[in-house]
Parts: C-alpha cells; sequence; structure tokens
C-alpha cells in the first residue's frame, strides 16, 4: 500500500470534494439539482475553508 | 378508489415490510453504493460507491487508525466506540483490511490525524448512502 502525504489544504479540498458528491447524490431528485446542490456544497466548504484559514491566520497575527 | 390510490401516493407506507429494504441496505452496507446498483441505480450507486471507496483508500494511504471502542468518561466514549461504529460502517473494506493486517497505530502527525478522519468519515458516508438506498427500497423517492 503506497503511502501519501498530502498538505492541510490538499486534504481538506479533497474531503470537500468527497462529502459534496455524498451530498448531492442523496439529497436531491433530479440529476441537475443533484450537481447544483453538490457544487454548491463543494463551493461552501471551499469557502470556509479559506474564511477559518484567514481567520486564523488574522487571529495569530 | 382513485381518492385511495392518490392518497398512497402521497403517504407512502408507514411500516415497510422488511423485506423489501433488508436487501439493499445490507448490500449497501457490505459494499458502498452497492444498494443502490441493487436497486438499478447504476450511476448513483458508482458516483457513492467511488466517493466512500476513495475516502476509505486515502484514509489508508495516509495510514489513519481505526478506532478502538473504550469507555471511561462521555466524550471518550462517544469518541472512541462512536469513531469505531464509524468505521464498521464502511462494511467489507473494514474487514477486508483488518482481516489483511492492517493495524496502524494511533500516532501523532497531521497526515495521520486526518487518514483517522477519512477511514471514519468514509463509513459515515455510508450511512447516508444506506438511508438512501432504504428509502429508494421503501417507495419514499426515486
Amino acid at each position: 500500500m503506497p503511502k501519501i502525504a498530502l498538505s492541510h489544504l490538499e486534504t481538506a479540498i479533497l474531503l470537500a470534494l468527497l462529502i459534496s458528491v455524498v451530498l448531492g447524490v442523496v439529497t436531491r431528485k433530479t440529476d441537475k439539482e443533484r450537481l447544483q446542490y453538490g457544487m454548491l456544497c463543494f463551493a461552501r466548504f471551499v469557502g470556509t475553508i479559506f474564511g477559518l484559514a484567514w481567520l486564523m491566520k488574522l487571529g495569530h497575527g | 378508489m382513485a381518492d385511495k390510490t392518490v392518497a398512497a401516493a402521497l403517504n407512502p407506507q408507514k411500516n415497510v415490510p422488511l423485506m423489501q429494504w433488508v436487501v439493499p441496505v445490507l448490500v449497501g452496507w457490505l459494499i458502498p453504493g452497492g444498494g443502490h446498483l441493487y436497486l438499478g441505480r447504476k450511476q448513483r450507486g458508482l458516483l457513492l460507491g467511488g466517493s466512500i471507496g476513495i475516502c476509505f483508500l486515502f484514509g489508508l494511504m495516509m495510514r489513519g487508525a481505526f478506532f478502538e471502542p473504550q469507555t471511561g468518561d462521555l466524550l471518550t466514549t462517544l469518541i472512541y466506540t462512536g469513531g469505531n461504529f464509524a468505521n464498521k460502517m464502511v462494511g467489507l473494506p473494514y474487514f477486508l483490511a483488518t482481516w489483511l493486517g492492517y493495524n496502524q497505530a494511533d500516532v501523532a502527525g497531521h497526515v495521520h490525524d486526518y487518514g483517522t478522519k477519512f477511514l471514519a468519515g468514509a463509513g459515515l458516508l455510508n450511512v447516508l448512502a444506506l438511508v438512501d438506498a432504504y428509502e429508494i427500497a421503501a417507495g419514499k423517492k426515486d
């Protein structure tokens, strides 16, 4: 089994992508709605990641 | 007669027969996305299976640890027993990995830590897939 070492950002974005796919598939009724909701979830995740990252950076000075 | 049909369509059965949903849910637990494939939702099954499988695989490659059930204070019980439950909910991949000897100790480091979360997260995503498979099998959604 190969070993990988991703950065914090890569790992968080990968997890956001995988969760968004699953949430999109299970929560909406049509394919179009699923795609839209999946993309919306992913955008929100990425927005939150960058938002919290900046908050922590500014908080730490 | 027509009223009853309309009412049945609007209010799906509350007590769904066990045999109607138990097989797809069981298949979905053992093979992530399998419940959807069993019910003929190939595209959704492949997406779910792929996402959950990748999540689990990355967890293994990041050398994440499986949770061992522990009791003690409420938080310890919740995290370790809940984590163990989440690990097991991924089904066959978990049992295969442990059977093949995967036994990563819980060590410090952000990569290991993310790996542990990926392994537990894969199981939790499979729980969502199982609920969806149940609802499809019960006729509550398409």
